[in-house]
């Protein structure tokens, strides 16, 4: 557990890919299976305990602290498998003899471990690890290692360890299974490529570059195919064949996690589609009655871990078909957008299959014609639907698909953002990496109160500044306080001290949650505007007057 | 009598009426005993300043001939009277020169740490505890997530990282009074025999040291044209240097940092350091608990730092406790830690 620990500790603090991937393919070259495999297991998301809960570790460290003491602590820290890794008591005397566990002791012991007998064997162990090792082990049973390593680089330093790409790894890889001593062997040239009969794999999708309106002096309409882009999640279904010849469906998400569980009418949906054999890429969204529900409303589904009957019911899901990858065994891959394009449109006017549509193409002559489009999709065809629209997608008719974000082919043009001048209310300590600086920034704008203007809070913001601007901000904060409210410190907000922020946002909702009776989305922080006077920040009206009704 | 009758509160600080001075004064006073020579503590100005020799000539180092109107050595363990009060400095291990100081006035015995650490230090003398009735100290890691490991494990870390990537540069950022030094005598411990290489910000304060007889081996000023081949070389620098334009003509450095925030993974990575090393010169929790405990202090005053843990701490054992919320100390080591948000 110890080297696994100081591998994961390294990472989470180095920010160079490459040297990223130094650190894990001299672990995985170093360290022996099957604890190399369970590390990979760890770093693609292939491990999950069920009965390792938060709130098992709180209970843990909160019989052992003082709770005034670790309240403050937890506060300051701002994650608590780290607060209680630090606040864990040094045994009185360490047996030099108990070795510490390794990394698959852990796991093979984790998985026989009954949920009651899990707080005492957790015990044990913390009290065997150092501070690192302890951390370490908390965030993997927790499933939130956040060490800035994505399965897709673990797999590449796999792939480094033999001659081998990071898609020859990919391609077999969901046909393997945790150790992993079959891939090791392979990319160790001690055995041949493992046989996959996974009927159903994931392929990596293709991305777009966000587009830069510089570049469209660059590019020329006639080369390129316009669609929505459409405010969902982005999926791939995939239906195949057993070797008994039964069939196999399997819903995947961009990074090739499977949510086959949270979606069984997608699922079943997929499975009387009379597709045959494929691999759709689509845009995974909820439709009501015909109409495109924004975002949210897939939110309060996948959010779900069990989907009740009635969720089912209330949140009906469907994608709409952007690509075609395989059919019936035949990768469409290497063929041209508008090939693939024509394979897809044939596919789903044949199978006519209830839940499942074409992402419609939007026509234009012209950037200006489709940069018209971008501003209002109501009038270029989307009509009802514009509301889940975040912008439109280009692709080149001639191009390929390439797994990963290759530049040049795919390119997303989202809409702009709202802007406003809003004015700095109160600052929260943020978790994670901004944990101990003052970065949750509840902002107003001003309106008529009863003694003249006054500030109504109308968003939260935590993103959009730079580490520099979060050390100002957070400088600032310290020096305008007004009142502390536990985490939350309420800052100097009159028209002559406070601070002004420029609020970039997607979007606004009425919400009678909200005091000002309006939810931002997404918002942050554009500019810190030091040279404005509070005074100077914009009014309700002028957010009353963005409202959609 | 109580303490609070022999040391109160002022804008400048700390002030003991039956002596007339303050202690380690935030604005410039009449007579200032100063504790030790980091610069929040030591300010240029005063009238008179009593201090360690040490501590002396750091402060005339850095502040320059005239950083106050006439000055005075303490010899650590020797009595001075100052009015109505008997004062002595003692020995505090936070950096050369450190002391605490004791206070007898109206039949009382204050001890104000000044900062202060007890983990083994081999640039200065250790802290010696001191029985007395308050004790006034200070709490830069006063929480109980502080715990700070032996340093010598830390070095070995950077020793090790130096072989994992023998061509990059490993830039040391460490507080250029004490911290520095500190490291560089714990790599030598640690049998680390090539060149350190240093900052040109720390060559002062470093010769100081070996005048006053410590040896750190073969310590070398880094060179403009040195820089792109010092892969798997040390450099040590003041913290801000590893984020100036200075740090990018090394070969792909390692950012290491030596500081007691260290233990904290979401300081480290505000401040974009790939290589922490908990090295701290102030006490950790356990050693502020344990050194109030050494006292036998019956009142603790608490000038800085994480105030309210240690405060809640004492007063569930019995003592009278006092957080001074004190502006304005503890602002070098915030600047070590974040050393990107100076403006």
């Amino acid at each position: 557990m110890n080297r696994f620990a100081a591998l994961l500790d390294r990472l989470a603090y180095e920010p160079s890919r490459n040297n990223k991937l130094r650190l894990l393919t001299d672990y995985f070259r170093s360290q022996p299976d099957p604890d190399r495999g369970y590390a990979l297991a760890a770093m693609t998301g292939g491990l999950t305990f069920a009965h390792a809960k938060p709130a098992l570790i709180r209970a843990l460290i909160s019989e052992r602290t003082d709770p005034t003491l670790f309240a403050m602590s937890y506060d300051y820290v701002g994650d608590l498998s780290e607060t209680a890794a630090l606040l864990w008591p040094p045994p009185q005397a360490r047996d030099e003899a108990l070795a510490p566990p390794s990394l698959s002791d852990i796991v093979e012991q984790l998985h026989e471990t009954s949920k009651a007998a899990l707080p005492q064997r957790l015990a044990g162990w913390l009290d065997m690890l150092d501070e690192t090792g302890r951390w370490a082990l908390l965030k993997l049973i927790t499933g939130g290692l956040r060490i800035g390593v994505s399965a897709r680089l673990a797999k590449t330093a796999v792939a480094a360890m033999g001659a081998l790409a990071p898609d020859d790894v990919e391609e077999v890889w969901h046909g393997l299974r945790a150790p992993y001593l079959d891939l090791f062997a392979w990319v160790e040239g001690r055995e041949p490529r493992p046989v996959t009969d996974d009927p159903a794999p994931f392929r990596t999708p293709m991305l777009a570059h966000a587009l830069d309106e510089r570049d469209f002096a660059t590019l020329d309409p006639t080369d390129f195919s316009a669609e929505w882009k459409w405010d969902g999640v982005r999926v791939q279904a995939v239906a195949g064949l057993d070797a008994q010849g039964l069939g196999v469906q399997r819903l995947y998400s961009r990074t090739g996690e499977d949510m086959s569980q949270s979606c069984p009418d997608m699922l079943e949906a997929l499975g009387n589609a009379g597709f045959g054999e494929v691999a759709i890429d689509g845009e995974l969204l909820v439709v009501r009655e015909g109409r495109v529900q924004p975002f949210g409303v897939l939110q309060q589904r996948l959010n779900r871990k069990s989907v009740s009957a009635r969720l089912l019911a209330d949140h009906p899901l469907h994608i709409r078909a952007y690509d075609l990858l395989m059919e019936n065994g035949e990768d469409l891959r290497p063929l041209h957008f508008m090939e693939r394009r024509a394979r897809l449109e044939a596919l789903i006017a044949r199978s006519q299959p209830a839940r499942f549509d074409l992402s419609p193409l939007v026509p234009f002559d012209s950037w200006e014609a489709l940069a018209q489009a971008r501003f209002s999709p109501s009038s270029a065809g989307a009509g009802e639907d514009a509301d889940a629209i975040e912008g439109v997608m280009l692709k080149r008719l001639q191009s390929i698909y390439v797994p990963g974000r290759p530049k040049g082919p795919w390119w997303k043009w989202k809409r702009d953002p709202f802007n406003v001048d809003a004015v700095l209310m109160y600052a929260q300590r943020g978790h994670g990496r901004r944990s101990s600086f003052y970065s949750d920034f509840t902002f107003g704008v001003w309106r008529a109160g009863a003694n003249g203007d006054e500030l109504a809070p109308v968003g939260k913001a935590y993103f959009g500044f730079t580490d520099e601007e979060l050390g100002l901000l957070d400088k600032w904060v310290r020096n305008n306080t007004l009142n502390r409210f536990g985490p939350v410190r309420e800052v100097s907000h009159g028209p002559g001290d406070g601070l002004v922020l420029e609020i970039a946002f997607e979007g606004l909702n009425r919400s009678a949650r909200h005091k000002s009776g309006l939810a931002m989305r997404f918002p942050r922080i554009a500019r810190i505007r030091w040279d404005k006077p509070a005074k100077d920040a914009d009014r309700i009206e002028a957010l009353e007057r963005l409202l959609r009704d | 009598m109580a303490a609070g009758d022999v040391l109160s509160l002022t804008p400048a600080g700390l002030y003991c009426r039956a002596g007339d001075f303050h202690i380690d004064p935030l604005r410039p006073v009449e007579r200032a005993l100063i504790t030790h020579g980091h610069s929040d503590h030591a300010r240029a100005g005063h009238g008179a300043v009593l201090a360690t020799p040490e501590t002396l000539g750091i402060m005339e180092l850095r502040l320059g001939e005239r950083f106050a109107g006439g000055a005075q050595d303490a010899a650590y363990g020797e009595p001075l009277t100052l009015g109505e009060a008997r004062v002595s400095f003692h020995p505090a291990g936070h950096v050369l020169g450190s002391a605490q100081i004791l206070i007898e006035a109206q039949g009382c015995r204050l001890v104000v740490s000044g900062d202060y650490k007890r983990a083994r230090d081999p640039t200065c003398p250790a802290f010696e505890p001191i029985r007395c009735d308050a004790f006034i100290t200070e709490a830069t890691f006063g929480l109980p997530v502080f715990r700070h490991p032996d340093a010598q494990g830390e070095v070995e870390k950077l020793i090790a990282s130096c072989g994992l990537f023998p061509d990059r540069a490993h830039l040391v950022g460490a507080y250029s009074l004490g911290k520095a030094q500190r490291v560089m005598a714990l790599l030598r411990e640690a049998g680390w025999d090539r060149p350190i290489w240093i900052h040109g910000a720390m060559e002062k304060v470093t010769a100081f040291y070996q005048a006053q007889g410590l040896d750190f081996g073969d310590i070398r000023k880094v060179a403009a044209q040195d820089r792109p081949k010092l892969g798997g070389e040390i450099v040590i620098c003041p913290p801000s240097a590893t984020q100036d334009l200075w740090a990018r003509k090394f070969p792909d450095p390692v950012v290491a940092f030596a500081s007691g925030w260290m233990r904290i993974r979401a300081r480290a990575r505000q401040g974009g350091v790939q290589l922490p090393l908990v090295i701290s010169d102030h006490a950790d929790w356990d050693e502020l608990c344990a050194t109030v405990e050494d006292t036998g202090c019956s009142e603790l005053w608490i000038t800085h730092g994480a105030e309210d843990a240690l405060a809640h701490w004492a007063t569930q054992r019995g003592l009278r406790a006092r957080p001074l919320h004190l502006i304005g100390y503890g602002d070098e080591e915030e600047a070590e830690a974040a050393p990107e948000t100076q403006p």
